[in-house]
């Protein structure tokens, strides 16, 4: 078993207080996952620090998405998928049945892998979120909800002229800028990407990267990733998995220079995986 | 580079042996497979090209018919003779019409009517127009009392043999006791052609008129009505039902064993021979509900059975298409399922429930059997005011036709078809330019 124990877990708390002085966003404690018969995941403890950037890194297979999936409760859309184990925002269990999920995932947004904007507007992108959650009423306040999203996401420059056109008409990129803008469109705490950067450009990767550490400032982000460099660019934190269990975690620093285990020794310099 | 073409031990001089890969044999099979497909192909549009010809070159002369330029005279002792019309209504209803058309005819052709030798003439002259002018000329009458007395010009209809023979399609090489058109018929319309008082018209009956025993006055105006109705009860019950089936199926049911048998059976209910749905109708609707017989109402409750599993099967294949990451990103913002639904998942599959939609109604327009048991095989000549009333269908008034055996009847069978066909062609047409205007890609 590669579980942390309850004394490695606080002494990593109680590192990171030390260290980055990052209190805990998210906590996650034996969280296993299964899919009918197959389990996808045993046992992850794991914390995510308020204004940080947590990596989560690990072979493909290794359960990492599945984690990421638990997080604002995606799993809940697959029929066979079962989550068991505590996992907590500020606190308080997201899988209790006092928890609306569709708070949650306003509170937990979510970028793809593939960008994956509606076939509509740029505008009407951004300004989807606001409207079914009602935090908007008047024109004026959609319009600035929406410029302010998008300058946050660095979209705005580009495409302010064409707010009216269909977001599925940009390049790669600026579509999955387009996905950041519609995620912190909501006022999420936490936003969640699933490999954001793996189907775009070195030059529009390096952008969302960049666009990544300055949102560092207002949110916290849990970013799943194959590429190693991009972990040790934009994380503070890496967590390494390997066959649906959590091998190591630790500050990223640490991780890339000096990994306790073997096998995240051998994951990042690219002996395996 | 340059030392590797200097190398002698690099150029390739020793030419290996060619391998025996079966190139030649793998191109011939390829060559084959396209003559085949090539075939099929063309063997389809031979058919198609085959029917096509059949239908229209019989029916096209459905759409003319022959009418007569007379001068009626509205004569009042035919029309009214005891001059009570002022007190009893009923009389202008009942008068003599076709006579008045008959002494139009007659005058036209300058026989005297009164004189006793003429009477055989008087006779073949009268069967030369339509029966059908008793309803015209009444209409007339009725709509104008004051134009009796007077005599106006009027188009009447010829008879169905006249029709027949003024477009060739009596042989008159036959002997005259054996053909319903006598010589002295044929004459006089040669003669009234001549004149240009007899001719070929647009026929605007075939779309107006309903049921009827005379080639000329049938017309497929009640069935177009009723057929109308159906699809319009089909397109009001099967839309909604079918596609909150789907939608409930696709988006919302758990994947277990009841939802499994669910959707086999609809693929099923897909497969039952229509004529089923016909005794379903009739046992539910008609015998157990009490719903009239021969009612627009029944047939088209009868066709949206027919039609759900289509539009179901066509409307869970349109929502399958929307790409799931669509679902994502609307359930990632904090969409609820009802909203990822309503809001996004619908409207990228609207095209392919459209098409389905219309692809099922064209199904049902086109669908006779059920009708036949349901008893929408009536003969049906006043207009449906509402699908409650008895009406008939396009393709039963087509059966119907094929059954009678009168020569204007084979041609406005084909005709119908004509009309049917149409229809069809500009509900797919329909279909094909929604799904070109609607389709997006993502």
């Amino acid at each position: 078993m590669n579980i942390m124990s309850e004394a490695a877990v606080e002494e990593t708390l109680a590192n990171r207080v030390a260290e980055e002085q990052a209190p805990v966003k998210m906590l996650c404690r034996n969280v296993s996952v299964h899919y009918g018969a197959d389990q996808a995941l045993y046992d992850v403890d794991l914390d995510v620090g308020e204004h940080q950037v947590t990596a989560l890194i690990g072979p493909s297979g290794c359960g990492k998405s599945t984690f990421l999936r638990c997080l604002n409760r995606m799993n809940d859309t697959i029929d066979i998928c079962k989550v068991s184990g505590d996992i907590r925002l500020d606190g308080e269990d997201i899988y209790s049945p006092s928890i609306d999920v569709v708070e949650l995932r306003a509170n937990v947004g979510m970028v793809f892998q593939k960008p994956n904007p509606f076939p509509k507007s740029i505008y009407e992108n951004v300004a989807y979120g606001p409207r079914i959650h009602g935090l908007a009423s008047s024109k004026a306040e959609f319009d600035e909800i929406v410029e302010k999203s998008l300058t946050r996401a660095g979209l705005f420059e580009e495409v302010k002229d064409r707010l009216q056109s269909p977001g599925t008409g940009l390049s790669g990129g600026q579509q999955q800028r387009l996905c950041i803008a519609r995620a912190i469109a909501v006022g999420p705490q936490v936003i969640l990407m699933d490999e954001p950067c793996s189907a775009l450009d070195p030059i529009a990767t390096a952008r969302v990267e960049e666009l990544i550490d300055e949102l560092r400032q207002k949110y916290t982000i849990v970013i799943v990733t194959h590429s190693m460099q991009q972990a040790a660019r934009v994380s503070q934190r890496t967590a390494m998995f390997h066959l649906g269990k959590l091998v190591e975690e630790g500050a990223t620093d640490k991780m890339f220079t000096n990994p306790d285990d073997q096998r995240t020794q051998d994951y990042i310099t690219g002996r395996f995986g | 580079m340059s030392d590797v073409t200097t190398t002698p031990g690099l150029v390739s001089g020793t030419t290996q042996p060619k391998r025996d890969i079966g190139i030649k044999k793998r191109y011939a099979a390829e060559r084959r497979f396209k003559l085949y497909g090539l075939l099929a192909i063309s063997i389809g549009i031979l058919f198609l090209l085959l029917l096509m010809w059949s239908v229209i070159s019989k029916g096209y002369t459905a759409f003319q018919q022959t009418a007569i330029n007379l001068p009626i005279t509205f004569s009042e002792d035919i029309i009214d003779p005891k001059k009570e019309r002022a007190t009893n209504p009923q009389v202008l209803m009942m008068a003599n019409y076709p006579r008045l058309a008959r002494d139009g005819l007659l005058a036209e052709l300058g026989i005297d009517p009164t004189d006793k030798k003429n009477r055989k003439l008087v006779r073949a002259a009268g069967k030369m127009v339509s029966a059908g002018s008793r309803v015209q000329l009444r209409e007339l009458v009725v709509a104008d009392p004051s134009l009796i007395g007077k005599t106006i010009p009027v188009w009447v209809l010829a008879s169905g043999d006249v029709d027949s023979a003024f477009k060739g399609q009596v042989d008159l090489s036959v002997e005259e006791k054996r053909r319903k058109i006598s010589d002295q018929q044929v004459a006089w319309m040669n003669q009234l052609a001549e004149d240009g008082t007899l001719v070929k018209r647009f026929n605007t009956g075939l779309f107006t008129f309903g049921a009827s025993s005379r080639p000329e006055t049938a017309g497929v105006g009640v069935a177009i009505i009723g057929s109308l109705y159906m699809m319009l009860i089909v397109l009001v019950l099967a839309l909604p039902i079918g596609v909150a089936a789907s939608i409930y199926l696709e988006e919302f049911a758990p994947k277990n064993r009841w939802t499994d048998m669910i959707e086999v059976n609809i693929n099923n209910l897909a497969a039952v021979p229509s004529i089923v749905f016909g005794l379903l109708g009739l046992a539910v609707f008609i015998n157990f509900a009490g719903l009239p017989r021969s009612a627009s109402l029944v047939g088209g409750l009868v066709l949206t059975l027919m039609t759900l599993p289509t539009i179901i099967i066509a409307t869970r294949a349109a929502l399958k298409a929307v790409p799931p990451s669509i679902r994502a990103a609307a359930l990632g913002v904090g969409a609820s399922r009802t909203q990822m639904v309503f809001h996004h998942v619908l409207p990228l599959a609207a095209p392919g429930i459209l098409t389905g939609t219309i692809i099922g109604l064209a199904q049902a327009l086109g669908e006779t059997a059920p009708l036949l048991l349901i008893g929408m095989v009536a003969f049906v000549v006043g207009y449906p005011s509402s699908p409650m009333d008895p009406a008939t269908a396009l393709p039963v008034q087509i059966f119907m036709w094929a059954n009678e055996a009168e020569r204007g009847f084979v041609e406005r069978t084909s005709g119908a078809i004509i009309i049917l066909l149409g229809f069809l062609a500009v509900m797919n047409i329909t279909a094909i330019l929604l799904r070109r205007r609607f389709e997006r890609r993502w």
